[in-house]
């Protein structure tokens, strides 16, 4: 990072960097998408909204608002029918008929419920609950899942890249071999494995199966770009002004490879976005009282065939929306960052 | 050449090994005691004492080890601790209908996505190139769930035009009935990031001397794209399409899965649904042998089709 003193001598890798992001028309429009998007997260985690997107506050598969509450809001109405008269045959003592006297006084005594709608924003699933609060919850599981995920894989394969491209050797030797035994498994099946160990739900166990796991492709490129530059000449001189190994790795080095790391950390968000959902579709991601798009597709899957088609959509453009974003957004981060390549 | 795959194949010995120990960790260390996981699964208390004393939990994690490195040279992982099955018979059974689906799926993906690729390189800049270009990158945004989901829902659940899932006996009616809406899916799923990477390898030939060499000798344009470029650029695609291969062999999780496809994938899926490690640990350890030998054969064929590829 540049000091104010240092861009006003002459502008940094980062002014630089910046200043044709922003000449990058779609890059700033999907920045803008992004930060959108963060927006609605934080929002999200505080509770400011969706906070009560568990409620059912529609009719069981309450249609759109621009649909119109069409059929589905007799069907509704009707949802508690009076209870039929049970024809009492003389003789037959029914053993349960106190239980069931005190049920039904129970049931009259309860408040009633407050009214359900007949249609919702972006239409209900099969409880009623809001599908355009249960799209904004499952942006916020998505985002932090990949968010984390990237940013503790990424954490790992710098260290480890750096002692390996740094200090070489036997340490590059032994990270090597850790890096062919992990990409000798597809990825997709260690991820299944790991959780099949697990064998336990939730948001954390996600984070750590895909952070773990996720390192492989980063370690590469840094590793890469330290035995590029471990024998350059600024490290050098900080070696003769006596910096340790650790600050000339993290302190000398690591400006100058974080571009390769940032681009990577963006590429890998929208990797374990994707993997989350469909971890999360298969029953082995986040907890069930979680939502995330990929447990929204799950249930959208049995309501496309009764013509509820609305999760699905709603799952899908979230979705959608965003890993364009965040692609695109890539693009120009890595096109800014490093003008060569195109 | 004999020298490299003699050092390359000795390498393989740290790597597996590697595989084992991660493996063997995950599933016998992490993984603790399965009478846990049993209890609730199996209710016979005998079977689940021969499961324990089949991977020796009782003895110390050395002989464990060495166990589990009999059963992976034996190719006898005992039997699946869901069905009983013997998880050799469950491979061999399971691999063909994988097969069936998967060689189609990257075979036509591959040739699709060449040409298209092709055809946008060709018109780099234009209308065409760029809105094909938008396409691929929203394509690739959708998840692969969406495009089995509504390609189902539609083609054969609204239109009828194939079944909704099943297999068969007859191998014909597999691949042509059965297996033809996944390959549909599998093959529009693969098809935006291809054609993108196959792109940028079109773009990186078209370049190069000799294209305009072969431009001002003469060569019709058709030429010049479809027997220079296509050559040289189909070097890394061939690559590319070895590298999916180890992922091939585990196959598509998600496309077995909803077309109840008795494949491999959809059997490593039921497993980790199950617990039933056997099967998983079996799994893991031979597509990473399969993944490194695949590995070797693409130097060699890199070499067969690029003689200026020197092997070190």
């Amino acid at each position: 990072m540049n000091t104010p003193a240092a861009s006003m001598a002459s502008a940094g890798l980062w002014t630089l960097a910046w200043r044709r992001l922003l000449r990058d028309r779609v890059g700033m429009v999907s920045l803008a998408l992004v930060c959108g998007y963060l927006l609605i997260v934080i929002a999200a985690a505080a509770g400011i909204v969706a906070g009560d997107w568990a409620r059912e506050a529609g009719v069981n598969y309450a249609s759109p608002v621009f649909v119109g509450a069409g059929d589905s809001a007799p069907q509704a109405i009707a949802a508690v029918p009076a209870a039929p008269a049970v024809p009492s045959e003389p003789g037959i003592v029914d053993p349960l008929a106190g239980v069931l006297a005190e049920l039904r006084q129970n049931l009259a005594a309860a408040p009633p419920e407050p009214p359900r709608a007949a249609t919702l924003p972006l239409g209900g699933d099969k409880w009623g609950r809001d599908v355009l609060k249960k799209a904004v919850k499952g942006t916020e599981t998505s985002m932090i899942v990949g968010l984390v995920a990237a940013l503790l894989a990424v954490a790992i394969a710098t260290v480890m890249g750096a002692y390996a491209g740094y200090y070489g050797g036997r340490i590059d030797d032994f990270l090597n071999w850790l890096y062919s035994v992990f990409t000798a498994i597809p990825y997709l099946l260690l991820v299944l494995a790991i959780a099949a160990v697990l064998n336990q739900k939730g948001t954390l166990t996600v984070i750590l199966i895909l952070g773990l796991t996720g390192w492989t492709g980063i370690f590469r490129l840094v590793r890469a770009e330290y035995i590029k530059h471990r024998s350059r000449e600024y490290v050098l001189a900080a070696d003769a002004v006596g910096a340790s190994d650790a600050q000339r790795m993290f302190v000398h080095i690591l400006p100058n490879v974080s571009h390769v790391v940032l681009v990577q950390l963006s590429l890998h968000v929208v990797l374990f976005i994707k993997m989350e959902v469909i971890l999360s579709f298969l029953g082995f991601g986040v907890g069930v009282d979680t939502v995330s798009w990929g447990s929204m597709l799950n249930e959208s899957q049995a309501e496309l065939i009764l013509g509820k088609w609305w999760q699905l959509a709603a799952a899908t453009v979230a979705m959608a929306v965003l890993v364009t974003a965040f692609s695109l957004f890539t693009d120009a981060l890595r096109d800014a960052l490093d003008p060569r390549l195109k | 050449m004999t020298a490299f795959i003699i050092r390359r194949l000795l390498q393989f010995i740290p790597t597996l090994l590697g595989v084992v120990l991660l493996v063997f960790i995950l599933f016998n260390w992490i993984g603790g005691d399965p009478a846990y996981l049993l209890a609730g699964k199996i209710s016979n208390p005998e079977q689940i004492a021969n499961i324990r004393k089949q991977i020796g939990v009782d003895q110390p994690y050395t002989v464990q080890l060495w166990i589990f490195i009999t059963q992976i040279a034996t190719g006898d992982f005992g039997v699946s601790w869901a069905t009983n099955e013997k998880v050799s018979t469950i491979f061999a059974t399971r691999l063909i209908p994988s097969l069936t689906v998967l060689l189609p799926i990257l075979i036509v993906g591959t040739l699709l996505a060449m040409g298209l690729a092709l055809l946008v390189a060709y018109r780099r800049g234009s209308l065409t190139d760029r809105a094909i270009m938008i396409g691929c990158t929203v394509g690739q945004s959708v998840s692969i769930l969406v495009y089995i989901i509504v390609f189902q829902y539609v083609f054969a659940y609204q239109l009828g035009w194939f079944p909704v899932q099943g297999w068969g006996q007859d191998f014909w009616i597999n691949l042509l009935q059965f297996s033809a809406l996944p390959v549909i899916v599998g093959v529009a799923v693969s098809l935006a990031p291809d054609t993108r990477l196959y792109r940028t390898f079109f773009l990186d030939e078209m370049h190069q001397d000799y294209v305009r060499t072969a431009r001002a000798k003469g060569l019709s344009e058709s030429r010049v794209m479809g027997v220079h470029v296509l050559r040289n650029a189909a070097i890394p695609i061939v690559t590319n399409v070895m590298i999916q291969l180890p992922a091939l062999l585990a196959g598509a999780f998600l496309i077995e899965r909803f077309f109840s496809i008795p494949g491999i994938g959809r059997e490593v899926l039921l497993a980790v649904e199950r617990s039933d490690f056997p099967l998983i640990k079996a799994v893991t350890v031979y597509v990473a042998m399969a993944t490194l030998v695949i590995n070797l054969l693409t130097d060699i064929l890199y070499k067969a089709i690029d003689p200026r590829v020197q092997l070190k």
